[in-house]
């Protein structure tokens, strides 16, 4: 029964990403938007974080908010996904709930 | 699928009504029926019809008014975080004896209970806040 | 919707997971969690509530708000029992990071209808872990 968890605040400034991926059950994904991308860019301080999830947990960002603020799918830690906003009601579809971590 | 969603914040300080409204469009856009969007905390704020964003900036009262008639799409103020923010129909501003109402087309005010039913009645609830 | 369809609806009982993580008074966000999770008792469905990183500051003991002028809504989390909301979980690693341990919670008791109306505690501590099993195993998440 895997759960899709949204996260939209850096890491830098918010303990939500960090929060969130220690809560993470078998099989749950996570999809990072708004300010949240900042925290997928590669050699930052999260990157071990991130690193420590991503064998066992889909990663994905909402593609929008990297352009928006100047990230390139290269500039990301491996294994990120880029999805638009219809991928984002698509894996909303496929996971059974949706957990925001506002 | 049957999908709602929760917006808590308001319009411009923080990008969540933006991204549900992309998300709420994109749900649309597919096919995938939406129950209702409820507006709660400061996202009762996304209500007012009284905003005059810049005219190079999105006008994200309209967007959604227009997104609701296109779609019949049920937009759900909730009266109590409303109240406390002066978001006000016709009929709560005379029963609460003020001079001037501000609710925009195609939004209602009503009850949180209609948010739990959003809940109960729908596949997914997305939550965007801050 | 015909009344056919209001009677099914109203009869549907899913998980509701109130997640908390913000602390009081700081912004009204754990004020109007607490009203939407007292309305959710009006429709019969399965209520809990998760309180971790600052969040659990919401079940802290002695909050006192008459110096800062807003109202103390710490007693409705001691009433949430009569409205038969009975799961409240505390993450016991959110309690330890900020030096807090369960003493420092509120008692919050519940009367146990199936158990000769027995006093029981709501709060229940869990562990980081369970309490990601707590939040695998809703329907609806709803954070605020």
């Amino acid at each position: 029964m895997p759960t899709l968890h949204t996260v939209n605040k850096s890491p830098f400034e918010r303990t939500a990403f960090g929060s969130c991926l220690k809560h993470l059950a078998a099989g749950d994904a996570v999809l990072v938007l708004e300010d949240g991308v900042v925290g997928l860019r590669k050699a930052t301080a999260f990157a071990g974080d991130l690193d420590a999830v991503s064998g066992d947990h889909k990663l994905y960002a909402l593609g929008p908010d990297l352009d928006a603020r100047g990230l390139k799918p290269d500039d990301l830690v491996s294994g990120v996904t880029v999805v638009d906003y219809g991928g984002f009601v698509d894996l909303v579809a496929e996971h059974d709930r949706t957990q925001a971590w506002l | 699928m049957k999908f709602a969603v929760l917006i808590n914040e308001g319009p411009y300080t923080h990008q969540a009504s933006d991204s549900a409204y992309h998300f709420t469009k994109a749900c649309l856009d597919k096919g995938h029926d939406v129950f209702r969007v409820f507006f709660y905390n400061d996202g009762v704020n996304n209500g007012t019809r009284l905003t005059v964003p810049p005219q190079d900036d999105r006008n994200l009262q309209k967007n959604w008014t227009e997104l609701a008639e296109k779609h019949d799409l049920d937009m759900v103020v909730c009266i109590a975080a409303a109240q406390r923010r002066g978001i006000l129909d016709e009929n709560e501003a005379r029963r609460q004896g003020k001079d001037a109402d501000n609710i925009a087309p195609g939004f209602r005010i009503s009850g949180l209970g209609q948010l739990v039913e959003a809940g109960i009645a729908a596949d997914r609830l997305v939550v965007f806040g801050d | 919707m015909s009344m056919d369809e209001q009677t099914i609806d109203t009869e549907v009982v899913k998980k509701f997971l109130y997640v908390n993580r913000k602390a009081p008074y700081g912004t009204i966000y754990a004020l109007e969690s607490l009203e939407v999770v007292l309305i959710s008792a009006a429709f019969d469905q399965d209520v809990s509530l998760a309180f971790l990183d600052d969040g659990v500051y919401q079940l802290v003991d002695g909050q006192d708000t008459k110096a800062i002028g807003m109202k103390n809504f710490s007693p409705t989390y001691r009433a949430l029992g009569d409205y038969e909301i009975t799961k409240l979980f505390v993450e016991k690693e959110s309690l330890d990071e900020r030096g807090l341990t369960e003493d420092d919670l509120m008692e919050i008791m519940y009367e146990d209808e199936d158990d000769d109306w027995a006093e029981k505690p709501s709060i229940r501590i869990v562990s980081r872990t369970e309490m990601a099993a707590v939040m695998a195993d809703q329907d609806v998440v709803l954070s605020f």
